[in-house]
């Protein structure tokens, strides 16, 4: 392929002083450029991947605050299910009468169409929020923390999510996308409770 | 009438400017590139649309497979070498300068502390074959796994714990982690995943 030029002045007479030509052949150079390129390019990481930060409540106060406590009409328990199905049912036991269970998916149509209507009015505030700092030109830091006091409003819904032992890893992941989705200030991840059994056990699942 | 000649032409192209480019990519992708690390066992992250960046250093690297095998990996020797120390001197086990320093150099390790001599004595490339990564256990009989991630913290409080699990892990290992974590009041940590577009939501 690529040849070194040859000396083609054989021919010539003796005794006159060459001409050398000062061309040089690039060709190799440029292969092991490329070469070494493709090398580079097979070898690093370009994208750094993604991660999801996640802040759980240290195990004394878990223990210290009734989890029932949180008030019925804001709770929200979600129960990631086996074969990518999700249950929830809003509030709790109350006088024998056990919350309705409802099965959804992670469609855009599932869950999160329940979240979104649930949390509508801090939803509408927050793209308020979003019209005015494209509007008015909010730095980052300022749109951060109005956001912040927003989704942590008093009346917004709480959301529990609880992992039966046939759910995944993805699963859990793909909740926590939909907490930041529809903008939920307040969720923990719990562990799942024998009247969530029960319930399950009840729609024979 | 006259024959038209025809010109020939010299079929040596000048490749100087071609060599040009090709060392001015070159050179960016040196300065750029950090390289892909070997990871014991292939992992499918799931994906999620947060757009935050992990930080190159102070990680506490966590790799969970699809099988629930916890494998477990900080940055820096120096670290590296402090960790075994006082892993070893936990589980009273001593480990020679040489094991020290051919366990500086591995990236992710999977093995109960007590196979760890053999596992440092094995050859690399014998080190990821499945019989040989068998994970570290972190059950609550036996959890060596809390014991790694709260000795590194002691060795630099500024470590953070990344953990990055197969889709396909079942949840109860999940759970078990983070309940680990949790017993050593490490509440807070960093779960890797890959971009999802963003089109999947609108």
């Amino acid at each position: 392929m690529s040849e070194v030029a040859q000396d083609n002045n054989k021919g010539k007479k003796k005794g006159k002083t060459k001409k050398m030509s000062t061309r040089v052949d690039f060709t190799p150079m440029v292969d092991l450029g490329f070469l070494l390129i493709t090398f580079f390019m097979l070898a690093t990481t370009l994208s750094k991947p993604q991660t999801m930060e996640i802040a759980l409540p240290s195990k004394e106060k878990v223990e210290e605050k009734d989890q029932s406590n949180i008030k019925a009409s804001r709770a929200v328990t979600i129960l990631l299910g086996k074969d990518n199905k999700i249950f929830y049912y809003e509030g709790t036991r109350e006088h024998d009468i056990d919350p309705e269970l409802i099965e959804v998916n992670y469609s855009p149509t599932g869950i999160r169409q329940f979240l979104l209507k649930k949390n509508y009015e801090v939803m509408v505030k927050v793209r308020d929020l979003k019209i005015e700092k494209e509007s008015k030109k909010l730095s980052d830091k300022e749109f951060e923390k109005r956001k912040d006091e927003i989704i942590g409003d008093k009346k917004a819904p709480i959301v529990c999510i609880k992992g039966t032992d046939l759910s995944s890893y993805k699963n859990l992941v793909d909740i926590l996308d939909e907490m930041a989705i529809c903008n939920i200030g307040r969720y923990a991840i719990m562990d799942i409770t024998p009247f969530d059994l029960e319930l399950l056990a009840k729609k024979s699942l | 009438m006259p024959k038209v000649k025809i010109k020939r032409k010299s079929t040596a192209i000048d490749m100087t400017a071609m060599c040009d480019v090709a060392f001015l990519l070159l050179t960016f992708f040196m300065l750029t590139s950090n390289f892909t690390q070997k990871e014991p066992v292939a992992v499918n992250t799931p994906s999620s649309i947060s757009e935050i960046k992990i930080p190159d250093r102070n990680i506490i690297a966590i790799l969970v497979d699809a099988k629930g095998k916890v494998f477990f990996g900080i940055d820096g020797q120096d670290n590296r070498i402090q960790l075994l120390t006082k892993m070893g001197a936990a589980y009273n086990i001593t480990f020679s300068a040489a094991e020290l320093k051919e366990f500086s150099l591995i990236n992710k390790f999977g093995v109960p502390i007590s196979l760890m001599k053999a596992y440092l004595a094995l050859k690399t490339e014998e080190r990821d074959i499945p019989k040989n990564a068998l994970g570290i256990p972190c059950d609550s009989l036996d959890n060596q796994f809390k014991n790694w991630v709260s000795l590194a913290k002691g060795i630099n409080r500024d470590y953070r714990i990344a953990i990055k699990a197969d889709q396909a892990t079942t949840y109860p290992v999940i759970k078990k982690l983070m309940g680990s974590l949790q017993d050593i009041n490490e509440n807070r940590y960093n779960l890797l995943t890959s971009l999802k577009s963003i089109r999947d939501y609108e």
